[in-house]
């Protein structure tokens, strides 16, 4: 199948998912409970990672900046801007393709092969609303707050490793992330994760809505869901940073 | 009733129906049997919609499905209840919420209503005590019975079964087909069962239909598939030596004694 083929169905998929609902109440509900399995369900894997790379940075930078030229302070300044910048909304975005996307795309495939799609779809019900349109919806709703966590807990990481390994001292940490702060890169990061999160539900969505087969087709559909997603949140990236920040 | 008129279906340039009209009886069960992939699956998907057809027309009591619009087809899909062949629970719910859930979707019934009325099909189907249990709890039979009750929970007109009694031991797939036609000439539903299981045909085949190829091979009812003399059909019918000894038994028995 080629890319304009594949791009053509995503598109007439999405069209679906964005039909009216059939009860809004039920699909409340169903949001509500993407919240939990998306969104609150990876809150502890966004702060074990964001906790380590946090510190990494901190490190990484202190050891690069061995000149006497150059104060302390930056090097907080540097992991703030890159936690702020690019770690804690793509990173994290990429870590959440994973976790949440292989999630969704074998899910969607698990409940295609054993025909629940076609049972929703005998009921009378858009399945493609009633399946993908909760999981965008929780996505784009809680995926900036795990941005926020990311973003503060990776500054805490920072500050503890440069503490505890005496990289430099807790004053000159806790002004360097205060100095020169642009709330505007806030903003940034915000928008790019609300794009991820769109992408990171639907893209893995659609492969587990196509998948025909069994068990092994639901598992490389799961994997091409994670690969594409990953894929355009990179290009994503590349074009929101040129449009906000060039 | 359902009417289907000269369908015809391809995958990939391959043909998997080819013309095929039957007329699909109110109130009685009908059953579409063939080997496997002689098309019957297709042919059941094509007429509940899962499929587009690529030639011919499908009515259900003369609404023309084929050229409905998506909202219309809605409307009457939501007149069929459809039993799928591995149950298609819905694994994240439990029995009462598998059987509930259209009325949750399409009814502004209350809860103790819909509390009500999911007992009641899961009663009907000799299901009680399950309301609590998840599709991964239950044994192949007792999905087959949730799936019966989520099928019959909104009245539906039209009642398709997938295989109904595939996987299962012979006692406990009678007592599906028992039910089913049960269920059917309770509710004066058109019941329409996609089966290769014999014994289904003999004991609730009222109407039969035989297709072989992808093709209409045969028609008629469970007791004149014996007499037919229909060669696909028999190699179908009596493929087993046991089933060839029976016939040889059953024509030599209504043969007059020799003088």
């Amino acid at each position: 199948m080629n890319f304009f083929s594949i791009f053509g169905r995503y598109v007439i998929l999405l069209s679906r998912v964005f039909a009216k609902p059939e009860k809004s109440k039920i699909y409340f509900r169903q949001i509500v409970l993407e919240i939990e399995n998306l969104g609150l369900n990876s809150i502890g894997i966004v702060i074990l990672i964001s906790i380590f790379i946090g510190a990494v940075i901190t490190l990484q930078t202190r050891y690069n900046l061995e000149s006497s030229w150059i104060p302390l302070y930056l090097i907080g300044l540097t992991a703030r801007d890159t936690i702020l910048l690019e770690f804690s909304s793509t990173m994290v975005g990429l870590i959440l393709a994973d976790k949440v996307g292989s999630n969704i795309a074998s899910e969607i495939g698990h409940m295609r092969i054993t025909e629940q799609i076609d049972a929703l779809e005998m009921m009378g019900i858009n399945s493609a609303s009633y399946l993908i349109l909760p999981k965008i919806i929780a996505a784009i709703f809680f995926n900036p707050f795990l941005t926020l966590i990311s973003m503060g807990v990776g500054i805490f990481g920072g500050w503890v490793a440069a503490v505890t390994t005496g990289a430099l001292a807790s004053s000159d940490y806790i002004y360097g992330i205060q100095y020169l702060f642009i709330p505007y890169y806030i903003t940034y990061a915000l928008v790019k994760t609300v794009v991820y999160a769109f992408i990171i539900t639907s893209v893995p969505a659609f492969y587990g809505y196509y998948v025909q087969g069994g068990a092994l087709e639901v598992g490389r559909s799961s994997t091409r869901g994670v690969v594409y997603s990953s894929i355009l949140i990179l290009l994503a990236d590349l074009v929101i940073t040129q449009l906000m920040l060039a | 009733m359902i009417q289907v008129d000269n369908i015809s279906k391809a995958f990939n340039s391959v043909t998997v129906l080819e013309g095929i009209s039957v007329t699909l009886e109110k109130g009685k069960t009908n059953l579409i049997i063939g080997r496997s992939g002689s098309g019957k699956t297709v042919l059941t998907k094509c007429i509940v919609g899962l499929h587009e057809v690529d030639r011919g027309a499908i009515f259900f009591d003369n609404r023309d499905f084929v050229s409905m619009n998506f909202k219309a087809r809605k409307e009457i899909r939501r007149e069929i209840g459809m039993m799928f062949q591995g149950g298609a629970l819905f694994d994240s719910l439990t029995v009462e919420e598998n059987v509930s859930f259209p009325l949750n979707m399409f009814t502004d019934m209350t809860a103790p209503e819909k509390l009500e009325r999911t007992n009641f099909c899961l009663k009907r189907v000799n299901l009680e005590n399950a309301n609590r249990l998840y599709p991964a709890e239950l044994s192949g039979g007792m999905k087959k019975r949730v799936a019966i009750a989520r099928a019959i929970v909104m009245n539906p007109k039209y009642l398709f079964c997938d295989e109904p009694n595939s996987g299962l031991d012979p006692i406990t797939a009678l007592l599906i087909d028992d039910l089913i036609s049960e269920i059917t000439h309770e509710f004066e539903i058109t019941t329409v069962i996609n089966t290769h299981d014999m014994n289904s045909v003999m004991e609730i085949g009222e109407k039969v239909v035989f297709i072989h190829e992808g093709r209409k091979g045969w028609e008629g009812t469970n007791e004149e598939i014996l007499d037919s003399d229909n060669k696909d059909l028999n190699d179908f019918v009596f493929a087993s030596n046991f089933a060839k000894k029976i016939k040889a038994l059953t024509r030599s028995e209504d043969q007059p004694p020799a003088r």
